[in-house]
């Protein structure tokens, strides 16, 4: 949408709208944040507060303080973390593959890891409850993230292999070349550059499995994660509660997108070739 | 000569390594066969017996069950309203990137900033904003629109609660189909948009007869998406209404965890499955693209 210069109200309208979809995106952002950080009093109040007024750390307190949140929270970073281990672990090397080498059934390989986006992969966790007891994982950090590796493998070997496809295979061969095996030349060659691509990777995995509640939920009792503590006592909770515990579930997800925000197309925006 | 000797010992290096993309794909595959094919088929197993025994019990004890009818209805009218009116914001956005406003770096970083927001987090953020003393009320008050607070979640007017959830979906996930026109865009010439406009062409006959023509893969990809993605939204709709309104995922969850009925929660995961599928199938069929579009 171009517009020649001199034509000055069509811009004016443009900055406008662009300003008000800004606002309708930041206003619920910046007003939990509010609520997050005022006193219990202040949450309980109407009319709310529309500016910072009777700031106070309280209504964190409270609600890190309530029953179960810094242990699900613990376990919420460890499930991550195991999902972010896993999905990678397993995932970088399929993607590697896919980028670099020519074999028989590389196409439906991939066309199989992009097909099972078209299934709602948390589903297949209500099956999965009954497999963990067998299994003996039942409730466990290791089964939730378990689960949230099937969710987020497809994506990594997408991303991953897009990561690699952008590193030229030339720099690859010039090491081996030059001496390099070829475990040597990825490793020091191939590895290093991609290196950003797949931290960035790894940050969006995080903050798949930090997201996931359904899957956290139902394959948990005991021992749940933030999203399923939170939302297993939601309708039951004060307002003070849910507005902190909302501001907790929302700001790493804020964080994330500026940390990765250069590589975001990378990942979600070259859907089309 | 030693360069060519080179090349041959890196070429029977390389043939040596000819079985090494299938060992790198194998711990995928694997994988996805363990926790996704073989779920999968559990999943129908359990919905469609009991104890071995083959029954449509399950089913039976769905459709018969009283929320059953509200959530499919509530599941089916979340889509058809929040669909088209988010791809028209989503357009919206995305031509506001790609034109070549100042800070449009940071425009483009706002309106991305839900693509990680959890349905969660964004039901309880619309909750504080819907909720009878919350934001929503204090800023329609403070600019003299209301006297009284007004009851945004009333359980018995459920035009009402479909659009405080649907205000919250477009709000959380508009940003994931942004992303992916904002692309489709930057793959157009910009020739093409400046050809039409020195023809002529206003403002909506560029995008609907240029641009929108050359966005349809992105739309596709969009689109795909965002309907696998709207069968399986379950919090947001708990979050804001509570027990107020419910949708398939929703009932799904409450099946397995409050009634413990696995069985029935399978029959439910069985028809998202189904259903997700068949809308897939269906935006592919319509909006026919070459399949190597969607590879990413």
């Amino acid at each position: 949408m171009i517009q020649r210069p001199g034509v000055w109200l069509p811009r004016v309208f443009l900055y406008g709208g662009a300003l008000v979809l800004s606002l309708w995106v930041l206003l619920p952002i910046y007003f939990i944040t509010l609520a997050a950080f005022s006193t219990q009093d202040a949450v309980y109040r109407y009319p709310k507060n529309l500016v910072p007024r009777d700031l106070s750390t309280e209504t964190m307190r409270f609600f890190l303080n309530s029953e179960g949140i810094v242990g699900s929270l613990q376990r919420s970073a460890l499930v991550a973390a195991l999902t972010l281990l896993f999905s990678l672990g397993v995932g970088t090397p399929a993607g590697y593959a896919i980028a670099r080498f020519v074999f028989r059934g590389a196409d439906t390989f991939r066309l199989a890891v992009v097909s099972t986006r078209a299934f709602p992969i948390v589903i297949l966790s209500i099956p999965l409850a009954v497999t963990y007891i067998r299994w003996g994982i039942d409730d466990s950090v290791l089964g939730v993230a378990l689960a949230h590796t099937a969710l987020a493998l497809p994506f990594a070997v997408l991303v991953t292999s897009s990561v690699f496809a952008g590193i030229s295979v030339e720099l690859e061969e010039a090491a081996m070349t030059l001496g390099c095996s070829r475990l040597s030349a990825f490793r020091r060659v191939a590895l290093p550059l991609a290196l950003p691509g797949l931290a960035a990777a790894a940050i969006f995995v995080f903050i798949i499995s930090w997201n996931e509640v359904f899957a956290a939920s139902i394959l948990t009792l005991r021992n749940p994660t933030l999203p399923a503590q939170v939302l297993s006592v939601l309708n039951e909770s004060p307002l003070p509660f849910r507005f902190a515990g909302g501001f907790f579930l929302l700001a790493p997800s804020l964080i994330v997108i500026f940390v990765i925000r250069k590589y975001l197309f990378n990942m979600w925006g070259r859907v089309v070739k | 000569m030693a360069a060519v000797a080179e090349r041959v010992t890196l070429g029977r290096r390389l043939r040596r390594w000819e079985g090494l993309p299938y060992w790198l794909i194998l711990p995928t595959l694997a994988y996805l066969a363990l926790f996704f094919a073989w779920p999968m088929v559990k999943s129908f197993q359990l919905a469609f017996q009991d104890d071995g025994v083959w029954t449509l019990q399950a089913f039976r004890t769905m459709v018969n069950d009283i929320e059953f009818g509200n959530a499919v209805r509530f599941t089916l009218l979340l889509i058809v309203v929040i669909i088209p009116v988010q791809f028209l914001l989503a357009l919206v956005m995305a031509l506001l990137v790609n034109a070549k406003l100042r800070g449009r770096g940071i425009f483009l970083y706002i309106f991305l900033l839900p693509l990680a927001i959890s349905d969660l987090a964004a039901g309880i953020v619309w909750s504080s904003m819907f909720t009878e003393l919350g934001y929503l009320n204090t800023v329609l008050e403070r600019i003299g629109l209301l006297e009284t607070p007004f009851i945004w979640i009333n359980a018995s007017r459920e035009s009402l609660l479909l659009l405080t959830v649907v205000v919250a979906e477009i709000w959380r996930s508009t940003a994931l189909i942004m992303i992916i026109l904002v692309a489709g865009l930057q793959g157009i010439p910009r020739d093409y948009t400046e050809a039409a406009e020195v023809f002529g062409a206003g403002l909506y006959q560029r995008v609907r007869y240029v641009i929108l023509p050359m966005l349809k893969p992105s739309i596709q990809v969009a689109l795909l998406l965002r309907l696998i993605l709207a069968f399986e939204v379950f919090s947001t709709v708990i979050a804001i209404t509570g027990r107020g309104s419910t949708v398939l995922a929703a009932e799904a969850w409450r099946w397995q965890t409050a009634n413990m009925d696995a069985n029935v929660a399978a029959a439910y995961a069985s028809l998202i499955l189904v259903l997700s599928v068949v809308s897939a199938g269906l935006v592919l069929g319509l909006l026919r693209t070459p399949k190597e579009q969607i590879a990413r």
